[in-house]
């Protein structure tokens, strides 16, 4: 009797984990370069405020540089440039130094946004009450510009945890990548897209939601 | 430490395909957002004054579109419909794919600008005698268009950045092409080089236009 070979096979269980694993991953990426780069996005955002017109000459236009390409076009260059100067970077590497820079660059008009959104009147004030600058800075500014572009951040941060998706063209294996990898074997689309769809949904609309609610808190 | 030695002949002989492409990345572009202008427009309105079955299509094309990633819904209109027995041209899934994705973050745009009209200029309207699509084509969507220009302006830029995604489904705009001929050439670095600086050219040029424009038609 002839045994007949397939080469395409159901979706397991095993895949499921695979999947899920993968979502992981896509997790831990955005995280690490969207924690950091907030911390550089603020800073330079702050850069941005104080610097006036050497400030926007320098590190805005390169900021500009990273707004203005497509990502994935950023990632392949850094992924290619890295070895030229001794980096040996993997793609899960050169994936988040790319996104933490893309973070810090959509950061750093958030974060000056949020400085000059803090009138200037309430700022004299705590300085002439005796706060030193940088008293004004955390307690003052931080704490009322920080929440005038809370919902402008968190757009950011649901940006760059989309594009994540894009660091699959390095051959680094998340989410998108891996359901790309079960779709080639098992011929499922529509059920392995389904499920990927219904991770990046659940992670992103409650927290746009709770963004839209804030912001409408906000505006009362 | 750096031994790479750069080759941009290849790259010049190649200028006039990609400056080509990058016009098709141009028309995708303008096209996905006029497709884009016209659904989210109508999504808006439905979202608003509709109610039952085609307010919740609105609300949940609008939520799918803003919460997934753009990837995500190029690989759905490709290997999805694909395996549905509809096969789609590169081109149709990237214009499809974009102006789903740019319908529902400017039908949010288009809510929050007809929100910011005064419901007394509708009022006044329907005082002089106009009928109900009178009064939005005459008075209701011009006044929007004036708040969701700068909206606009920046989906249309975002919708070039997202263009490049052609290059993960196979179609040959700017992304695409810059791919094919390095991976032809082997000079990966510089091709994407080149190719960056052209979205970064496209880019200020629609911002440019975009001003240029707002200053003719804004002037009152």
């Amino acid at each position: 009797m002839q045994e007949t070979i397939t080469f395409f096979s159901g979706f397991g269980i095993s895949d499921f984990w695979f999947l899920a694993d993968a979502a992981l991953k896509t997790l831990w990426i955005s995280v690490l370069s969207i924690s950091v780069g907030t911390v550089l996005g603020v800073i330079f955002g702050w850069m941005l405020h104080e610097g006036k017109w050497l400030a926007a000459l320098t590190i805005g236009s390169i900021l500009d540089i990273f707004r203005s390409v497509p990502l994935i076009i950023q990632l392949v260059l850094f992924y290619n440039f890295a070895p030229m100067i001794g980096l040996n970077l993997d793609p899960f590497g050169s994936g988040v130094v790319i996104l933490t820079i893309y973070t810090a660059a959509l950061v750093s008009n958030v974060a000056r946004g949020g400085i000059e959104a803090v009138p200037t009147p309430m700022r004299k004030a705590s300085r002439t009450l005796g706060m030193s600058y940088w008293q004004d800075l955390f307690y003052i500014v931080l704490p009322i510009g920080g929440r005038a572009v809370f919902p402008a951040w968190i757009g950011v941060v649901l940006g760059v945890m989309k594009d994540s998706a894009l660091v699959s063209v390095l051959g680094y294996v998340e989410l998108l990548k891996a359901s790309q990898i079960l779709i080639t074997r098992t011929q499922e689309p529509f059920l392995i897209l389904a499920l990927a769809g219904a991770f990046y949904f659940a992670l992103s609309y409650p927290i746009s939601r709770y963004a839209a609610k804030f912001e409408q808190r906000w505006a009362q | 430490m750096f031994e790479y030695n750069f080759h941009w002949r290849p790259v010049l002989k190649s200028l006039p395909d990609l400056l080509q492409a990058g016009l098709l990345t141009l028309e995708v572009a303008v096209i996905s957002m006029l497709i884009g202008i016209t659904i989210g427009l109508c999504l808006a309105l439905m979202r608003m004054k509709l109610n039952g079955p085609l307010k919740w299509f609105a609300v949940s094309w609008i939520e799918v579109a803003r919460n997934t990633p753009v990837l995500f819904q190029l690989f759905f209109f490709g290997f999805g419909l694909g395996a549905a027995g509809i096969n789609l041209p590169p081109y149709v899934i990237i214009v499809t794919g974009l102006s789903f994705n740019c319908a529902g973050y400017l039908a949010e745009n288009f809510r929050g600008g007809f929100q910011a009209v005064p419901d007394t200029q509708m009022n006044a309207a329907r005082c002089l005698g106009m009928n109900g699509w009178q009064t939005y084509t005459r008075i209701i969507i011009p006044q929007v268009f004036r708040i969701v220009y700068h909206p606009i302006t920046n989906q249309m830029v975002w919708a070039v950045l997202m263009s490049s995604l052609g290059m993960m489904i196979g179609f040959r705009e700017l992304s695409g092409e810059t791919q094919f001929f390095a991976s032809r050439t082997f000079r990966i670095f510089e091709y994407f080089a080149v190719t960056a600086v052209i979205y970064y050219v496209i880019v200020k040029l629609i911002l440019g236009l975009s001003r240029l424009l707002s200053a003719r038609l804004f002037r009152y």
